[in-house]
């Protein structure tokens, strides 16, 4: 009886070793995963990449975009580098993506992790451009807007807003990006000519704020109140006009009435 | 199963003897599946580095051999994925696409097939480095520290499948120095070679093979897929003297069981990565490759039909 007891409780003292090593096994190779995963949020994906969490759980990092990439600014991070292990990226100050109308980096995903859904190459999100408008030359009154100038999506993702001289202030023509329209390529990037890039391409997980559901922009939208205060159709002029040719109606201001 | 003849010690060392007596030649001649090993290994490296950076194509605008072990696309119509890790994506909750799922089919076919665990022996870039170890390993005569079960390999791929499942990331793929080695030597270098590195020194110094034989979990994958290759290591019973020559080279001794093999007349464990190093060191010619028939019966007339015109020799 005690031998079969103290067998047991080998066997139960076994099996405890046993998941008390996968336990901690397996918490260490998660907690490496999820630190290798995680670390950057800085990455630029090629155009049609999945959101970053998604991406790194389809991409199977074998590189044909790299490839497959006609410009070759595709990378794929080694072991050791600041962003996950094995993707592709690109560096938008020394290689911008071109924008391929084709797309053969996405066609060349054997895995979806760049998505095929992505069928206009303008509809990529790569990343957003962000000014830094103390750097800016243009914001320091000089004509620069090279940026402008050199996007893809001139007057669409990149648009010129003017500022008119005032005294003591220079005439300032200023870079706008929207994000409506802009792919992240990183051409503005590339071409910046301040030392440092003033306009560079961030994820726009970075980058971008949300107002949040619970504010109503009623002026954007057809409430009951909004429809209440619509100017109702112009109705035809009812009143013939006087002589000497003046409409009649509304120009009550000028006519001393009320 | 068939009158194997008792084990005789004089023949054995007759064996050994004759094994040691061989001439240059026959030596030369003895390494021909490790060279024709290193030929395949760095020839897969080399078609991937090629049509990355000299942009080798099969034809015009067809590129040769595209991507990495991981995934690849060859002459730009044949895709190939690796199972595993095609498996593991799709454990993270992504729902792969055609093209990979098609090339994983390929593979898997190829290896369920034919190859067995070939993969390791044939195609794997860090088997150059763990045969490396192990053959320096024997030269300087390490001494063993601990053992470890060789099953552990098949807990880890286990574990390699539930981390996937909970960390939502292709647990092997993220840590994986066969990928990291690859990828480096194709695509750019980084820290990975590091990893190498300390295979090679864990191969040399603390485990005999270490990796390829305990930890791999991509190893044990393929040793569960090379149950049912056809392409195997043939064992003859009756030519055999127990001489035990095979099991000193052999990575993998545990598959060369003798009695189990005269049992089934060949090498039948999926463990087996078909490296072809106990054949050439057989004295006696008693382990040679060739296909194991499609139908088991078959194979079984095929054997008793062999027994019997070896009793009628022996007994003549």
């Amino acid at each position: 009886m005690t031998q079969i007891d103290s067998k047991r409780r080998d066997f139960l003292v076994k099996m405890a070793q046993g998941a008390a090593l996968a336990g901690t096994g397996g918490l260490l190779w998660d907690y490496i995963l999820r630190n290798e995963a995680r670390a950057a949020p800085y990455a630029l994906r090629p155009p049609g990449a999945l959101a970053e969490d998604d991406f790194n759980a389809a991409c199977i990092k074998c590189g044909q975009c790299v490839v497959d990439c006609p410009p070759k600014i595709l990378h794929l991070e080694p072991a050791g580098g600041a962003l996950p292990i094995g993707t592709p990226f690109f560096d938008a100050r020394t290689g911008p993506c071109i924008m391929c109308p084709d797309i053969p980096c996405m066609k060349a995903c054997p895995t979806g992790a760049l998505s095929p859904e992505l069928k206009k190459i303008e509809d990529a999100r790569m990343g957003l451009a962000v000014i830094d408008i103390e750097n800016c030359l243009s914001y320091k009154g000089l004509r620069c807007e090279i940026c402008h100038r050199e996007c893809p999506l001139k007057g669409k993702a990149i648009t010129l807003e003017t500022h008119p001289r005032q005294t003591s202030r220079h005439a300032l023509f200023i870079p706008l990006v929207h994000s409506d329209a802009c792919t992240g390529c990183g051409i503005c990037e590339k071409v910046c000519p301040t030392e440092i890039a003033a306009i560079r391409i961030l994820p726009h997980k970075l980058v971008q704020g949300k107002i949040g559901d619970h504010y109503r922009l009623g002026w954007t939208f057809d409430t009951q109140i909004t429809e209440d205060f619509k100017q109702a159709p112009q109705a035809a002029p009812s009143s013939t006009p006087e002589p000497g040719g003046k409409p009649g109606g509304l120009d009550y201001l000028n006519e001393g009435g009320l | 199963m068939s009158n194997q003849p008792a084990f005789n010690k004089a023949d054995a060392l007759a064996s050994v003897e004759k094994l040691h007596s061989r001439g240059f030649a026959a030596n030369l001649w003895s390494w021909r599946y490790i060279l024709l090993r290193r030929i395949s290994q760095f020839g897969i490296l080399l078609l991937f580095f090629g049509t990355a950076h000299w942009s080798w194509q099969a034809a015009k605008d067809v590129p040769l051999l595209i991507g990495n072990l991981s995934a690849s696309k060859f002459i730009g119509l044949i895709p190939l994925t690796d199972p595993f890790a095609a498996l593991q994506i799709f454990l993270t909750g992504h729902v792969l696409q055609r093209e990979s799922l098609i090339g994983a089919a390929i593979v898997l076919g190829i290896y369920l097939l034919i190859g067995g665990r070939m993969f390791c022996a044939w195609a794997c870039p860090v088997n150059v480095v763990t045969d490396a170890a192990g053959w320096l390993r024997e030269r300087i005569g390490v001494q063993p520290i601990f053992h470890l079960p060789r099953t552990l390999r098949y807990f880890i791929l286990l574990a390699t499948l539930v981390i996937t499942v909970i960390s939502g990331l292709a647990a092997f793929e993220w840590v994986s120095p066969i990928g990291m080695a690859h990828r480096e030597i194709i695509f750019g270098l980084g820290m990975g070679f590091t990893a190498l590195l300390a295979i090679f020194l864990f191969d040399l110094l603390i485990l005999k093979h270490g990796w390829c034989g305990h930890l791999c979990p991509l190893g044990a994958f393929y040793s569960l897929i090379g149950k049912t290759a056809l392409l195997r290591v043939r064992f003859d019973t009756h030519t055999c003297t127990h001489c035990g020559e095979c099991a000193k080279v052999c990575p993998e001794p545990q598959v060369l069981n003798l009695k189990k093999l005269d049992e089934r007349g060949l090498v039948f464990s999926g463990e087996c990565s078909n490296c072809g190093r106990c054949s050439p060191i057989c004295p006696e010619g008693s382990l040679k490759f060739d296909f194991k028939p499609l139908i088991r019966s078959h194979n079984t007339q095929a054997r008793v039909r062999a027994d019997a015109i070896a009793v009628q020799r022996r007994t003549r």
